[in-house]
Formats: C-alpha cells, structure tokens, sequence
C-alpha cells in the first residue's frame, strides 16, 4: 500500500488556483522530495496534506485513510514540520517535548518518548532551558526531535534545512534519514538541491500548481541530461 | 524626495490606520452618537420648566401665594387633594414632584415658625441623567423661597430672621419603582445604588479587556510563531483547541476579575459604609439567587466576549495586529458602561434601549439594576438572550477555526490579488 496518494488534486484560495491537478505517490518507508520555485505550491501542497487547508477538488489517501473524510486519523499518524516553524518560547524545550508528547501517549510511553525525542534533539543540558534562549539551529533541532519522536509513519517536512548552518543542517539530515531508515515515510520540500539529491529515493519538479517531472534523481538527470538535480530543475523550470 | 521622519509617519498611519481600526470606531461614533439624542432629550427637560403636581391643604392666604408662585413658575399637573392620587398622576405624566403643602402653612409663618412643604419626588432612574428633571424643580423650589422670603418682608409677616432666610421647610420623600420612601432624596439613593452597582459594569469591562485581549494575542502569536500550524495536525479535534483556548482565557480573566473585585469591594464597601441609607429596609437588596443570576449573566458575557475575540483573532496576522483587534471588542464593553452611568436603562428612549439591549455587555448591568428592585423578567430574557449570542459567536469561531481563512488570514482573489484585498464574503462566495 502506497503511503501517499494524490490523485488530481487543486486547491483554491478564493479564485486563485494553486494547485492543477496534481497527481503523485510515494511509497512506504520512502524519502520523497518536491522541489520547484517561490511560488510553485510545494508548500500549498505540504499544508494539504498535513490536514491544514481544505481539498478543492481531488482525492488524497494517507495509508489508506481518506485525508477529506478520516482527518482526526490521519493526524494520528503524520507529523509535519512547517518551514520557520516555532515553538511556545516561554517553554522549556523538555517541557515543549512533553506538551506534545501528551496527545500522543501516557505513562511510560510518554517518558520513552521523551528520552528519544531528547536524543534526537541533541541539546544535553540547554533542553532544560527556556526556547527563547536558543540559537535558530538549537530550536530547528528541537522542532525536528518533535516531528520525528512520535514515531510517525509519515513526516512532512517543509524546507528541513532552510537558514541553518552547513554543521546543523548535516546534522538534521542524518536524524531525518535515520527516521527513514527505521520506516517512517517523509515528504520533503526544499530550495536546496544538493539536499534533495543526497536525501531523496525520488523527487517531484512542482511549477506553476503543476507536477512537471517525477523520477528517481538518477531517473531525472538521465532524462534531462543533466549532471545534478539544480540543472534539472532549470531545465524544467525554464 | 519626502523626509526621513515623513517617509516614517507615513508608513506607522498606513499600518495603523487601516479598515480593522477605523470602522470599529466609525461604528461607535454614529451608536454614540444616536444615544446622545437620549442625553439631548434629558438636557432639554432642564430648560423647560418642570410638571409638578400640588396639593394645597392650607387654607390660608400663603398656602395660595405659593401655590401661585409654583403654578407661575411650573407645570402644574395635578392640584387635588389625594397624595396616592397625586403620586399616580405626575408618575403617568412624567412629572417630577407632588408638592403638598401642610395644613397649617400659613399658621406656622405667621408664628414665626418655618411652613412645611411635603415633597414626593418621582424617581425614574438612578442615572446621573436623570436626576436633571429633579435639579430643575430644585431650582424651582429655590426661588419660591426666595420670593416667599421677600414676601414675607415685604408685608412685614413675620421679623424672625432665620425664617424669613428659611420660610419653607421641605421633607422630602422619593417614590422609585412603586416603591414609597420615606425621608429620602432621589440623589441619595442614586449614589448608594451608584455604589453598589457600578461594581459589575467595571468588572464586565475589566473581565472583557483581560480575557478577550488574552485570546486575541494568544492567537496573533501562534500565528506569528508558527506554533499554530504544528497545533492543527496533532491529533485533536478543532472543537478542542477553540474551547480549550477560550477556557483557558475564561479561567484566568475571572482570576484576574476576581482579583479586581476585592480591591473594589473594599473600595466601595468603605464609600458605601461612609453613608447611613440601607437601601435594603426598602427592600432594595439583591438576595443570593439574584447573586446568581447576575453570575450566571456575567459568565455569558465573558462567553461571548471571549467568542467574537476568537473570532477576531482568526483574521489577525501576527501579535501587532492583535493588539489592534481587542479595539472593537473594548470599545463594546465601554458603550454600556458609560450609557448605563448616565442614564437608567428603562429611562431611554426605545430605539435606544435597543441598541444597549443588543449589546451583550449590558446585560450584566441591567441585571444587577433590576434585580434589585425584584424585576426578574428582563434579566431572564436578557440571559437567553446571552446564551444564543454567545453559542452563535462560539459556533462560528469554531466553524472559522476549520476553514483555510485561520491560517491564510485573508482569502485572495484571482481580483484581489492585484488590489491586494482579501475577504471572508469572497471565501463564503467561492463555496457556493
């Protein structure tokens, strides 16, 4: 069963339509990235299916459920990271964890919870400081160690590395591969192309609303005789 | 090429001066200004002279000179000889005062002894408005001793001069809501129901602000710190966020209401305390049901405060707007407040009452004014009233929570796009 269905879905914002039709799938246990330009609907189509906006027209599934009709299960299941996304600042990060932990589990559940969520989040002692004291990295970490701790089956990761360091970004990158490698599905959006390339099993091209290219990164710099996915993209873009 | 300082002006008006701020006020200036026809209509009572009803039990010659000088210089609606009477005539025709003059008004000046005058006064309301139709009769009343003063001397009636300064000796009683009082002037009672009154209009407004501004910001900075959008895909039902923000609000605005309530309850026990008028031996007094009641209308309130700010903060962008967006709201609670300060409720004119009546934030206040004088009905339909407002603001908060508009902010049509505008009518159109 594939993780994800997307079967010609548009999306509206009043008369403004941000999505055509967009169709893709991803498979379980898959890193799968959509790239495009400012504008494109990575984000639109993000939101979509992390149960934020509603459906115009088109049928998504999520492991099987019907994203429109069986939402509350699907949020059981997803975990989704919005770009420049933040947390409740007066917290302290381990309080923050816990906050989210509860709508997950209880008891000793929630502590196992707890102690993966502070591995992933690698902060040592500055997890028991308040979030407003943290560096954009510290608080990336953080957020990343909230998507990931719950174990989801599907994580949703809107630009995973945008505005960190090259040292903080390699480090989100391994924990989010190694998330995958133990079966959590992720979909990606990133401006960065050397990101995707290294971390994606297969990438969607999104322009203008529409999907334009789909493939395996080798798939897709065969086909455009391409040496990298940038050269891809300004390929498909131009 | 504008100055700096110019260039800067101009950005802050544009940013502070958009639609969210200025209509609300617009608003408010055309309702505030409908209800100072009211106040307009009370002002005018005072130029004209006032309808007072006299009953002349004196049969001497300064029995009739007064009587005369009165219906010189008032209205003069009722002159028989039934107070219950004269009482029920000047209350029907919106009069100010039955006059009676003693038996033995004329006896007494002519033995140098002050002529008593039994003044009932009709009490309409306890507003600082409406005691402007009884400080015209006083007025009034002033100068009939003073010309009863020149009389006297004149006609050398008497050579006693703390009479001739004080002929007429007054005993005033007040009647209020069919109620007589005895001994009373209406501006006593108006002060000690001030008193114990004007409690619950502050805290409706202090409770308003608190909790409606928590609600507001609350949703402007998880908008702004994107916490928002993490909230919405947890698996949680909107339902739960909407009412879990607006208990949390509830709860800590009725801390912060209750805070406030004992500092202004030893406030005003202490002014209340400094007067000897117990309005209750008049069976003026709340009991604990009506304590209850005025609760369970408060608590409404605050429901629905705390509804319409949810709603505001769902178009908010970011913590700055919201702080603009408690505006409306504020300004809601303070029409009441200052409506009802100035004026009885049940002395405005009808188009009038409507508009404070509609206002949800009345209706606390017209509880603990009605209440206590046993006028139960209008507080019970005020509080239905407060749960459909409130149950119909809190069902389109949470309608709003689940539709693109609350992460959006504004809606963009393909039009607006190029005007930049936005809306919730072109969002509810788009569905149809």
């Amino acid at each position: 069963m594939p993780a994800i269905e997307v079967d010609r879905l548009s999306k509206k914002y009043g008369e403004f339509l941000a999505l055509k039709n967009v169709s893709f799938s991803v498979n379980e246990g898959e890193v799968f990235g959509l790239i495009g330009p400012n504008g494109a609907g990575k984000t639109t189509t993000l939101r979509v299916l992390a149960t934020l906006l509603e459906v115009t027209s088109g049928q998504i599934k999520i492991y099987g459920y019907d994203l429109v009709k069986q939402a509350d299960e699907v949020r059981k299941i997803i975990s989704y990271l919005p770009e420049d996304a933040g947390a409740y600042k007066n917290m302290k990060g381990i309080d923050y964890l816990s906050f989210i932990a509860e709508f997950f589990v209880e008891g000793e559940k929630k502590k196992e919870m707890l102690q993966r969520g502070t591995e992933v989040a690698n902060l040592g002692e500055r997890i028991n400081d308040r979030i407003d004291t943290y560096s954009k990295g510290m608080a990336r970490r953080l957020l990343v160690a909230r998507a990931l701790m719950i174990q989801p089956k599907l994580a949703i990761l809107d630009e995973l590395t945008t505005g960190l360091d090259v040292l903080n970004a390699q480090e989100i990158r391994r924990v989010v591969k190694r998330a995958a490698k133990s079966g959590t599905t992720v979909l990606l959006s990133s401006h960065n192309m050397l990101e995707v390339e290294l971390m994606c099993d297969r990438i969607a091209l999104i322009n203008d609303g529409q999907i334009v290219a789909n493939g395996s990164p080798q798939e897709l710099k065969s086909k455009y005789n391409a040496s990298n996915i940038e050269e891809v993209f300004v390929a498909v873009v131009q | 090429m504008k100055s700096s300082l110019g260039h800067i002006i101009m950005k802050e008006i544009k940013e502070l001066l958009t639609p969210a701020t200025l209509i609300p006020i617009l608003i408010f200036a055309v309702i505030f200004g409908s209800l100072g026809s009211a106040f307009g209509g009370a002002a005018e009572q005072f130029s004209e002279p006032p309808k007072l009803g006299v009953i002349n039990q004196d049969p001497g010659f300064l029995g009739s000179y007064i009587y005369q000088d009165l219906d010189h210089k008032s209205t003069i609606i009722y002159n028989g000889t039934d107070i219950e009477a004269g009482i029920a005539t000047v209350s029907e025709q919106n009069g100010v005062a039955l006059l009676v003059i003693a038996p033995n008004f004329t006896d007494n000046l002519t033995d140098d002894q002050a002529g008593s005058v039994q003044i009932w006064w009709i009490m309409k309301g306890t507003g600082i408005m409406d005691s402007i139709s009884s400080g015209a009769a006083d007025v009034v009343l002033a100068q009939v001793q003073n010309d009863l003063s020149k009389y006297l001397i004149d006609n050398t009636i008497t050579t006693n001069s703390t009479v001739i300064l004080n002929p007429v000796k007054y005993n005033q009683n007040t009647v209020f809501k069919n109620k007589e009082m005895v001994g009373i002037t209406p501006g006593t009672i108006a002060t000690v129901m001030t008193g114990q009154s004007i409690i619950v209009p502050l805290i409706v407004v202090m409770v308003v602000i608190y909790a409606g501004t928590m609600v507001v910001t609350s949703m402007g900075s998880e908008k702004e710190n994107k916490t928002l959008e993490t909230l919405l895909t947890l698996p949680v039902r909107r339902t739960s966020i909407v009412f879990g923000k607006l208990a949390g609000a509830a709860i800590v605005g009725l801390v912060f209401a209750a805070i406030y309530m004992v500092g202004m309850g030893y406030y005003m026990s202490s002014l209340v305390g400094s007067t000897s008028l117990d309005l209750s031996s008049f069976g003026i007094s709340l009991d604990l049901l009506d304590y209850v009641l005025v609760g369970i209308s408060l608590f409404l309130a605050l429901l629905f405060a705390l509804g319409l700010c949810m709603i505001l903060g769902i178009f908010t962008k970011n913590y700055r707007a919201a702080q603009t967006m408690t505006l409306p709201v504020t300004m809601l609670a303070l029409i009441p407040m200052f409506v009802l300060m100035f004026t009885d409720f049940n002395t405005l004119p009808t188009f009038a009452q409507a508009i404070v009546f509609a206002i949800p934030f009345s209706q606390p206040i017209i509880a603990i004014n009605s209440l206590m004088f046993g006028q139960v009905g209008i507080v019970l339909i005020g509080i239905v009233y407060e749960i459909a407002i409130a149950l119909v603001t809190i069902f389109i908060a949470v309608y709003l929570f689940k539709k693109d508009i609350l992460l959006t902010g504004r809606v963009k049509s393909a039009e607006g796009k190029k005007r930049g505008s936005y809306s919730l009518w072109t969002m509810m159109k788009s569905k149809k």
